[in-house]
This record gives structure tokens, sequence and C-alpha cells, in this order.
């Protein structure tokens, strides 16, 4: 598969000329100016080390720019634009601005670990594709997206009794990001299951939702998790150099 | 075949007490009828599974490493892991126990406030259950117990991403002649083989599902599921034969949205290997719980004389 690379001709660095003459020959029309001249002054020089921060980030400094994890990646496939050696270009040269103007579609990352699995470095670039979106969030750049919302609510539930229960998950997910439960496709699917008559299945997940699927005596991990997680949430932000809280809740 | 997975502790997982009740019935109905004793581990909890790591890794490694720690307490060496998602994340607190003073810091100091003993890595191995049936039985003795052959059924072997990536959590594999492979996963092939199925050549094997976002990018997902999906027709499978309940969960969910949603309608089944397996073997289809799947493949069942 060849490696789909960013396309450097955008739409706004398209100029159009409808009178140019140079040296007596006419070249009216339209210009790509990727190659304009221009300074850059808004650096972040410690974009690296805000990333390397967060978890997941911590091995980026060894990439080499081979490109086997965009070769790789299995969202690249389906949009090009989804580029982790590009981004990890851009985050190792501090080029902030270029970097968020791809802040809607980094945290697409599927997790299918190709891109580990193909990377010579050992940089992790799933790993820092999720540290990555992380920090766009904690830097204010997007609201939460869909999958954050997804993780949260999972993680709650495994923090608070140990285990989970996907009907409950679902509901709390499809209300939290505003959909319909009640999807077309999801009430066939049902539907059809139910046709089959799983008396079992039906009772155990009834059963689930009302009796919730637990560990015994998590009580004390469940402290522990939390005081670590907000332990951890607090040295994040610390690194990245924000006030203690976030001054808006999504919740 | 070895005896030491005769008897092994049994990790379930939530997804198998939950959507993926199939794959738990089956799994256990293949290990009766293969004379094959599972224990299920005492008052385990969530391995992690896809999106704690994205809170904070190293809350996946203690979780996934308390499950190895009841194992070891129970008196086994070996756990089983039916779920692509629970057995990676088992294998991955191994590698991080063994390999990242960090990782043990972090499970030491929250085990020891949760007022527990902390795992200590190369304590307990973990193994698939795609592993425990080639290793425990082996494609010989299964051929000599096959009951009710799968008679040519033409069968896609689809492993996901979570049971060959990365490849350094795995040891294990690309031992080479006889070991797992994880680029051409071999494993459900040569068991459904040796339950007289057709393997037909498909080269996404370890494809993505798009698991991860099944529900938070929907559309993704639809578009990768109906890749594996319309490859394996093409391919000229019947079934795509699953050996994890997130990949055969988005399998069944997409194949029935990228129908509603983009018109595309597809016609393979999806099982899992021990339901094909364990039909094989003599069992119904009913104890092997086919009806608890989302998608309907009960015509195609009947048509080939199984179940």
């Amino acid at each position: 598969m060849p490696i789909h690379e960013k396309h450097l001709i955008r739409p706004e660095n398209l100029l159009r000329k409808d009178k140019l003459e140079v040296e007596g020959v006419d070249v009216s029309g339209d210009w790509s100016t990727f190659i304009q001249t221009r300074v850059i002054a808004d650096y972040n020089e410690s974009l690296q080390d805000e990333i390397a921060a967060l978890p997941g980030g911590e091995n980026i400094h060894r990439c080499w720019q081979c490109g086997s994890c965009t070769n790789a990646c299995t969202v690249n496939m389906l949009n090009p634009d989804f580029n982790p050696r590009y981004w990890i270009y851009l985050i190792r040269l501090g080029l902030e601005s270029e970097l968020v103007r791809d802040k809607d579609i980094i945290w697409q990352c599927v997790s299918c670990n190709k891109c580990t699995y193909a990377c010579p470095r050992d940089v992790v670039p799933e790993a820092v594709m999720h540290a990555t979106a992380h920090w766009l969030e904690l830097k204010g750049y997007v609201p939460e997206k869909p999958s954050v919302i997804f993780d949260e609510a999972f993680s709650g539930q495994v923090f608070a009794r140990g285990k989970i229960e996907e009907g409950r998950l679902m509901r709390k997910f499809f209300a939290r990001t505003g959909q319909k439960l009640a999807q077309p496709w999801l009430v066939a699917m049902v539907k059809g299951l139910v046709s089959r008559m799983p008396v079992g299945l039906l009772m155990r997940l009834g059963l689930a939702g009302i009796i919730h699927p637990s560990t015994r005596n998590w009580g004390r991990k469940r402290a522990a998790i939390n005081e670590y997680v907000a332990e951890q949430n607090a040295r994040h932000r610390r690194a990245l150099g924000l006030a203690a809280q976030p001054t808006e809740s999504h919740s | 075949m070895t005896d030491k997975y005769q008897k092994v502790a049994y990790y379930p997982g939530c997804a198998l007490e939950g959507t993926g009740h199939g794959y738990n019935r089956s799994t256990k109905e293949v290990g009766k009828a293969l004379g094959l004793d599972l224990v299920e581990l005492d008052n385990w909890n969530c391995c992690g599974a896809m999106e704690v790591k994205n809170v904070d890794p190293k809350l996946q490694t203690f979780l996934s490493a308390r499950n190895l720690k009841i194992a070891e307490d129970m008196g086994f060496k070996t756990v089983m892991a039916p779920c692509n998602g629970c057995y990676h994340n088992l294998k991955k607190a191994e590698y991080d126990l063994a390999h990242d003073a960090g990782s043990r810091e972090t499970v030491a100091r929250l085990s020891e406030k949760s007022g527990e003993q902390p795992y200590e890595a190369g304590k307990v191995e973990t193994i698939h259950a795609l592993e425990w049936i080639k290793d425990a039985v082996g494609e010989e003795e299964l051929r000599k117990r096959v009951r009710n052959s799968l008679n040519g059924l033409k069968i896609a072997n689809y492993y996901g991403c979570m049971y060959v990536r990365p490849r350094h959590i795995f040891p294990e594999k690309d031992r080479g002649p006889g070991s797992e492979s994880t680029s051409k996963p071999h494993f459900m092939d040569d068991i459904l083989a040796a339950a007289g199925a057709e393997n037909v050549e498909f080269p996404l094997k370890t494809a993505c599902c798009g698991g991860a976002h099944t529900l938070s990018d929907s559309d993704t997902s639809t578009r990768l599921v109906l890749n594996i999906l319309t490859t394996a027709e093409a391919c000229g499978a019947e079934v795509i034969a699953t050996e994890c309940p997130t990949c055969h969960s988005g399998l069944e969910m997409h194949q029935a949205r990228a129908e509603k949603v983009f018109g595309k309608k597809t016609k393979v089944k999806i099982l899992y290997f021990t339901q094909l397996l364990g039909m094989a073997l003599g069992l119904s289809a009913r104890k092997v719980g086919v009806h608890e799947n989302f998608s309907e493949s009960r015509d195609l069942l009947k048509a080939k004389g199984l179940g």
C-alpha cells in the first residue's frame, strides 16, 4: 500500500490572479502558494514535552519519521488526512497551530495497534494518538469527543463496581451524546434476537440491568483507584501549565 | 497435545456474561465434550477492556494483574481467557510488570491501599481459548472426536487485532513451526479444518473491525466491518468464524447497520469458533447458544445438517 502523504495544496493557499503578467508573459489564473514565504513565530517549544508528560506519549522522542505507522494505519485507509507520522512530526517541531488544524479527527484512532506492531523504534504511536487527543481536550481546543465520553462511562462503571453491564453503558452513552437509543438498526437486531427466544439470555440481561454486576469487597479498591485518578489528573494539568481545576465542566 | 491444560482457571470477562453469552456457553460446552476442566476465577473484576487504558494505562495493568493474582491464589499456573480483550490485557499486564518499574510500583501501591497482595510477573501463564483447545487436545484427537463433520462448510477465520498485536506481549508467538503466527494466525483454521470445515483464503484475518469505536464512531466501524464482510463473501465464505466477543458483536451490529444505514446487504453468517466446533462434536445449535447471537444463522446451519 502506498504511503498517503498529506496534501500540501490547501484551498486557502490557492491564489486567483485575474490579470497577472510576469516579464511580458500572461500567467493569470489559479496559483498555489504552498511554498509561500512565511515567518513562524508561534512555536510551542515545549509541545513534545507536554505530550510526553501524558500517559502514552512517553516515547514520542524516539520517532525517526520512517512513516511505517501511517503506512499500516487502519483509519488512514478510510481518511488520508489521518496521518500519525505527520502529527508526530508537528509535535516534535512544536508546530501547535498546524497540529490543531486536525483536532477533530485525531480522536478517531481505533487502537488496532498496527502502527505499534510496525514501528521499528518503539514509539507506540497508538498511545501517542491517545495522548494527543487528551492534550487537545486539556488545552481546551476541543470539547469531549464521543470516544472519551464512552471511555469515561465505561471506566466509571469499572472503578465503581469492578465490572460493567453493557445495557446500562449503552443507555448512558446514548443519553450523554444526545442520541436516540431506538436506532432503527439496533431495533431490528434486538427484534431478531428476541424472536429466537433466548429466554436464559434475556433474563440474564434484564437482571443485570436491575442488580448491577459487581466484584465483592470492591470498596477499598474503588477508593484507591479514585484517589490515583485524581492525583494523575492534577499531575497532567501541572505538566501543561494549566490551573489545578478545569474552568468549565463538560459533564 | 499437553496435559498441563487439562484443568485451567477460567476468566470469562464482562462481555461473556452479557452480549457474548453464546461464546461463554459454547466454550464451556466444548470443554465438557472434550473432557477439559474449567474453574472460574473467584470474584474476578473487569480487565479494563479498551477503555480504561485511555484514562490511565497503569490502572489497566492493576485491574488485569488482580485477576492473575486470583488465579495464582487458587493454585493455578494457567488462566484461559476466550475474549481477545481480556487475553490481551492479561498478557500486557504480565509484560509490563516484567519490564516496567513504573507499572510495578503503581500496582504495588494500589494493591496495598486496597488491602491485597500485588501480583508478581511470571507466576501465571495466560492463554486464549484457541491455544487451550489446540494445545490441550490438538487436531489429531479432534478429528477422532468429530461426530457431525462441518462437511466442507466454507469458513473465513477472523482473529482481529488484540490476539496478535503488538507482537512484544506475545513472546510465545512467531517461534517457527507449530507456534502461532502474529501476521498469519492459523490456530482457528487448524481447529476448524479438523472439524471438517473448508477454510477459504482470507486476507483480512487480522484486520480491524473498529471495535473500540463501535458506538462512538459508528460510521467508521460500519465501513471497516463492511470491508471485512464483503471480502469474506468475495473469498467464497459462507461463515465468518470469530474468537472475540467484541469482534463478533461488532460484525453482527454493523452488518445490520450497513444494511439499514448504508443500504448494503451482506449474507455471510457470523458464528463463534466454539459454536462451530461444538456442533461438529455433536452438540445441538441451542446447546452452543446459536440462538443467543444477535444475527440469524440457523437457516444455513439447518441446510448444512448442523445443530
